[in-house]
């Protein structure tokens, strides 16, 4: 219709005031500038992101709402998933194969609970701008809040695997490491920014090549067995000891930022670094203090904060096209 | 005061791809190259929007003006120049954008209201007047998706108009729902305009700029044509839109341009006495100097008036058979003749174009080029003068003169209707 064809003759049907309009003083927010140009502000829009925190966390329940519409046991589901492959893998590994760990299924959990937040969020991530191509079509919003919403989502399932984790651990009489669990929260510090940074990555790439989603799932498959979660670090450090040519390779799992994050939650949640089996010692972590590890953990903190600056900015820069894109 | 839209030199370049690969393993097989032609839906637009204003941006489909738009709502970012906005701004590009079916319209409430840059604390503050404004207390905790499309809509348009911008950005959205629903909105967005809102339209319906704008920037392909005062962007909007209707002929292959070009339009009253204005009831004649460059046997004339409102008061039915004239070359006047204007007081302006009735060419179209006023000297008031006459008779007995004919109304105490 044309806006006004159907304008009222004054005084009919007076539209009721809403929202307090008549408290509207013109020019009284108009310090605020926005400014629109094809250059990315790295500031502005970090700032964009810590104002719009209320909107990350409704689109994490929004995502989580979604994905649980129409289950009965909803949010049961995704701790069943966790506790059954606990279960498969206590069987198969404490029954079937015997490699004589104690509390085998403890130490893989330890080692899953991170893994999952990340690979979790990686694939939601590369599919949602795509999913949401309504809303980033029409509406101005910090569109990184929608690869964050995924590791949101993810940090939801994660709290939930560690309700599982706790149940198991008390079932079995395990105690944490106390010692080490203060570190805990720096890793989790370091995972989050990691996972956020490699989010907003992928969710802005996948606008461009859409077979990124397909390739980040064989991407993370390969990834996985490059992490000593079914294995032990120590394995694999014992393995290299022998060969001075092959110390690189020690080298090379300390640099991959999951790996030092992986190996404090199974320090503080298994709390053993060997196990004794038919007189021989088995190594699983390195037996180093709080220092080593919080070193570690601060390094891969400080490059994370700048990869994912660094993912910002590429972001920024896609999607200036998003919506010609989608 | 400084301007609420400063628009500097705005660029808009799109890709336009012959064969799109959007997968990696495609581009790897084409070796990376992407074939495409560079188009400027966007070439240097620069304007300034004042503060309170209700700005129009007028152009054809493809004219750039969503893109415009777009990029002033930063959802799309331009290849060149800058935009500022100052204050916080709402963009009604589409009604409900964003809604998730399987939540409940409460939830939708929060989400849309949380994309449009309210945080939680606002929004629990709005919320009722919100559900009242779109009507839906007995629904608000159904699942969208089970929303009439005008209750989606309603929704919609209640959360955008909640955010209280300094900025509105209209984007034709308001072509949607019932009529009431419409009249609403708009009473909301002149509610906007008194309380001193800066707010964007973009449209390219004539009548809607018209009666909303205080200023009116016309676009064509991606440039600025003009930013003007509505009556005369509009003129200029109708010229180009003509300009550019020149058409191939298809047997001859030759460029048809302006044939026919009305040079003047005088209007002039039947009443007697030397005045310029009209007594209603009287007639009017208005006559129409058009210039031929080669004979159009079939052009189609037609004449539209709207008051000083702009309101539209009258346009003739543009395929009426008595309204085909046959033009010689060299031209000459045409007369529209109206026997009786009913229109009480005002200043009304003339619109007349012509166009040819076997093609889709529009040879001129003169927009408000003449001006007429009726003055009227009896107490009757309103828009029209409306003939009635007054009879009287008693309620039983033989009837005296005409049967007045009574067209429904009430029937109070107990008269009796003419049977007819």
């Amino acid at each position: 219709m044309a806006l006004g064809l159907d304008r009222p003759r004054s005084g009919q049907e007076k539209a009721p005031a809403i929202g307090g309009s008549s408290r509207y003083i013109p020019g009284m927010s108009h310090d605020q500038i926005t400014v629109v140009n094809g250059k990315v502000r790295l500031a502005r829009r970090c700032k964009d992101l810590w104002t719009n925190r209320d909107l990350l966390v409704l689109l994490t329940r929004t995502q989580l709402k979604v994905k649980y519409k129409s289950s009965v046991l909803g949010y049961a589901w995704s701790m069943l998933n966790p506790a059954l492959v606990l279960a498969i893998y206590f069987v198969v590994f404490s029954i079937i194969s015997k490699s004589g760990q104690p509390h085998f299924a403890i130490w893989l959990m330890a080692g899953l609970l991170p893994w999952n937040l990340f690979n979790g969020s990686a694939i939601a991530s590369t599919g949602v701008v795509v999913q949401n191509s309504g809303i980033v079509k029409k509406v101005a919003f910090p569109r990184e809040l929608l690869a964050l919403s995924t590791v949101g989502v993810a940090m939801v399932m994660f709290v939930l695997q560690s309700v599982v984790l706790v149940i198991a651990m008390v079932i079995f009489q395990i105690t944490p490491n106390l010692h080490f669990l203060i570190l805990l929260p720096l890793a989790m510090v370091a995972l989050l920014i990691f996972t956020g940074a490699m989010s907003i990555l992928l969710s802005a790439i996948n606008v461009y090549l859409r077979d990124t989603q397909h390739l980040t799932e064989v991407a993370l498959m390969a990834w996985f067995w490059s992490i000593p979660i079914i294995y032990s670090y120590e394995l694999i450090a014992e393995k290299v000891a022998g060969h001075s040519s092959l110390i690189w390779i020690k080298w090379a799992y300390l640099c991959d930022p999951i790996t030092p994050i992986v190996m404090t939650f199974q320090r503080a949640i298994y709390s053993n670094t060997s196990y004794l089996y038919e007189g021989k010692v088995h190594k699983l972590l390195p037996a180093w203090g709080l220092g080593p590890y919080a070193e570690l953990l601060g390094v891969i903190i400080v490059a994370s904060i700048g990869l994912f600056l660094l993912a910002m900015v590429i972001f920024g820069r896609l999607e200036g096209n998003f919506a010609e894109e989608l | 005061m400084p301007a609420a839209i400063e628009i500097e030199g705005i660029s808009k370049q799109f890709k336009l791809y012959n064969e799109k690969y959007t997968s990696l393993k495609e581009r790897v097989i084409r070796g990376g190259k992407m074939p495409y032609t560079p188009f400027w839906a966007l070439k240097d637009v620069s304007a300034e929007v004042e503060q309170g204003e209700t700005f129009g941006i007028l152009g054809r489909n493809g004219c750039g003006k969503s893109t415009l738009l777009k990029c002033v709502a930063g959802i799309l970012k331009p290849t060149s120049g800058e935009i500022r906005v100052r204050g916080n701004l709402a963009a009604m590009l589409e009604l409900g954008a964003g809604f998730q079916p399987d939540l409940s319209g409460r939830d939708n409430i929060y989400l849309n209201g949380s994309l449009l840059g309210l945080s939680r604390a606002d929004i629990d503050r709005r919320f009722d007047s919100i559900v009242a404004f779109a009507e839906l207390e007995n629904f608000i905790d159904n699942q969208v998706k089970f929303y009439s499309s005008g209750m989606y809509v309603r929704l919609g348009f209640a959360v955008a108009i909640n955010v209280e911008p300094d900025v509105l950005l209209v984007d034709e959205v308001l072509a949607v729902g019932d009529s009431a629903f419409q009249r609403k909105c708009l009473e909301q967005v002149k509610q906007f305009q008194r309380e001193g809102r800066t707010i964007v339209v973009v449209s390219h319906a004539t009548d809607t700029i018209r009666q909303n704008c205080s200023q009116v920037m016309v676009m064509s392909h991606g440039q600025v044509v003009t930013v003007g005062e509505p009556g005369e962007a509009i003129r200029v909007f109708l010229a180009e839109l003509l300009g550019g209707t020149k058409v191939i002929n298809a047997e001859t292959g030759e460029m048809e341009g302006n044939v026919l070009a009305i040079s003047t339009v005088t209007t002039e009253h039947g009443g007697s006495g030397v005045r310029n204005h009209l007594y209603p009831g009287d007639s009017l004649t208005v006559t129409a100097d058009i210039d031929a460059l080669s004979p159009v046997p079939d052009a189609m004339v037609t004449i539209a008036v709207h008051d000083d409102r702009n309101e539209l008061v009258f346009a003739s039915d543009p395929d009426d058979p008595a309204a085909a004239v046959e033009i010689p070359v060299g031209g000459g006047l045409v007369q529209f003749q109206f026997p009786e204007v009913p229109l009480l007081d005002g200043t009304y302006s003339v619109s007349v174009g012509i166009r040819s009735n076997s093609q889709p060419t529009v040879f001129d179209w003169k927009e408000g080029v003449a001006r007429f006023e009726v003055a009227n000297p009896a107490r009757s008031t309103g828009l029209v003068r409306l003939p009635f006459e007054v009879s009287f008779r008693h309620r039983s007995g033989p009837l005296t003169g005409e049967v007045p004919v009574t067209l429904g109304g009430t029937n109070l105490a107990g008269w009796s209707e003419p049977s007819l």
